[in-house]
């Protein structure tokens, strides 16, 4: 399980990036990678502005 | 690119442009990475910014300003209107910026200054050695390099990792944050002399949405609420409602995304050969979350400051105490003003903004004063004051006067 991001509606601002706890997230150029690192704590779902990211079953 | 340099600053945006350029006027040898292709695109900005204090960095072109505006206007939840003149309404009010053109022609002040510059190049990690940060290790166009320096300045904006790379933890807390939307639009009913704040607890929870004129029937239209009322994509949602009600016929021309630091000062900006600049070392105002001046002002200051170190030939954090110092004295303090204003604020209902809107019904706020408009709220709103108290301290008048008020 981690966090997925959904790239269609991802405006890559970085908003979840400084906002994960265990730095899992990255904003390449455009577009997020997730590592795992990533602890499902759905934070960066919480604050995404345009609600990109999901945690995935 | 060489494999050395005095100082390696990492983002192209205000802060770290601005931090090459005076670090490059100083004499030194300058390396400024920028992961984008492209300098300030996209944008993550409304792009409201004070003139006066703007001047005091660049020379106004009008390349890169989109609008003048004469003040603000700021819309309580029952639509009461306070309005207030350009020098009241703070550093985010004044010119409405195009950030594309701007950011690039911060960095080309920094070019000109001699700093070098490479896009596509992403900082990946620090070198450290005996606990000093010596460089970094950088990634451009699929290949990875390692490059020196004396002195590294992380100016990555909102995302930074080179302040938690370097141990200095900089990770925001939902309430620390302020998620936006925003989208560029065009309408014939947008008031061009004016930038416009709307509160409310309905239309921006903890937050508020703002129109910046942008010329020519133009406007940057957002919204900004607190991570920890925000849910999955509710910020977007809530803009799409307000742009629904106010601007029915209005065309969306782009969408801007972003995430501000309302966090105030954080514990620590330097490390062994390390400093923070900019949103990377949460510089941006905890209230208004403006922070473009925020970084250029800081990023000028580590500029000098790096020269400063590398003259003495010491860049521990003990010499880079003199960056710390010198921002906390001024910004720092402006800074952890706005945070108890802004803690006071997150608990109001929408009746109290009424009431506070009210209370200033009636009061000329275009030539008011900062006192004045502070005598004006006092009138009717001792208990807020009250609240406030500690933001006052050190205004000799109006200090005074809560402590005399308040205690009859
Ligand atoms: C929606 C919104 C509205 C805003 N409105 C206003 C406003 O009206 N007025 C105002 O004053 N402020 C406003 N702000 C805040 C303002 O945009 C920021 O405070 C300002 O951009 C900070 O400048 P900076 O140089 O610190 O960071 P940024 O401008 O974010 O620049 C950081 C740069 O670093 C680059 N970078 C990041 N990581 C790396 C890496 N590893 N390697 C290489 N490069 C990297 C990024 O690509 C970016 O270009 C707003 C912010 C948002 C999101």
């Amino acid at each position: 399980m981690a966090v997925i991001v959904d790239r269609f509606k991802c405006g890559y601002c970085g908003a979840c990036v400084s906002v994960c706890p265990t730095g899992a997230l990255e904003l390449m150029e455009t577009w997020i990678e997730v590592d795992d690192s990533c602890n499902n704590c759905r934070i960066c779902v919480k604050i995404c502005p345009v609600g990109a990211l999901e945690v995935s079953k | 690119m060489k494999d050395r340099y005095d100082v390696i600053v990492v983002g192209a945006g205000p802060g770290g442009s601005m931090t090459a350029r005076t670090a490059a006027l100083e004499g030194l040898d300058v390396l400024l990475i920028e992961k984008r292709q492209q300098i300030g695109d996209p944008v993550r900005c409304a792009e409201g910014v004070n003139k006066e204090y703007l001047k005091e960095y660049i020379k106004p072109d009008p390349a890169w300003i989109s609008a003048e505006v004469k003040g603000s206007k700021i819309y309580s939840p029952d639509g009461t209107l306070v309005e207030m003149s350009e020098e009241l309404s703070g550093a985010e009010v004044g010119y409405v910026l195009e950030r594309k053109v701007f950011d690039r022609a911060l960095a080309r002040e920094a070019a000109l200054a001699g700093a070098e510059v490479m896009i596509k190049t992403r900082a990946t990690g620090l070198l450290i050695e005996d606990g000093f940060v010596k460089g970094i290790q950088a990634e451009h166009m699929g290949n990875q390099y390692t490059i020196k320096a004396d002195i590294v300045i992380g100016a990555d904006g909102v995302e930074s990792k080179v302040g938690r790379w370097a141990g200095i933890d900089t990770t925001l807390k939902p309430r620390d944050m302020c998620t936006c939307a925003q989208y560029v639009i065009t309408d014939f009913t947008i008031d061009p002399d004016f930038c416009e704040f709307f509160l409310g607890n309905k239309i921006a929870p903890v937050g508020y949405v703002w129109v910046f004129p942008k010329g020519s029937n133009l406007a940057n239209v957002g919204i900004g609420i607190t991570g920890h009322m925000s849910g999955k994509g509710k910020a977007l949602e809530l803009l799409d409602e307000f742009i629904h009600k106010r601007f029915p016929d209005c065309r969306k021309i782009e969408l801007i995304v972003g995430g501000v630091p309302v966090c105030g000062s954080i514990d620590r900006t330097v490390a062994n050969g390390l400093m923070l600049v900019g949103d990377a070392a949460r510089q941006s105002d905890p209230v208004t979350g403006g922070g473009i001046f925020n970084a250029m002002w800081a990023g000028d200051i580590a500029g000098k400051v790096a020269a400063n170190a590398i003259r003495r030939s010491d860049v521990s954090a003990e010499s880079l105490q003199e960056y710390e110092k010198a921002w906390r004295a001024e910004l720092g303090r402006d800074l952890n003003m706005s945070l108890v204003v802004k803690e006071r604020f997150t608990r109001m209902t929408d009746d109290e903004l009424n009431t506070l809107a009210h209370s200033l019904e009636g009061v000329d706020l275009r030539s008011t004063t900062l006192i004045g408009l502070v005598w004006a709220l006092f009138k009717a709103n001792k208990k807020l004051l009250w609240d406030l108290r500690s933001i006052f301290s050190g205004i000799k008048d109006i200090e005074s006067e809560v402590k005399r008020e308040v205690y009859l």
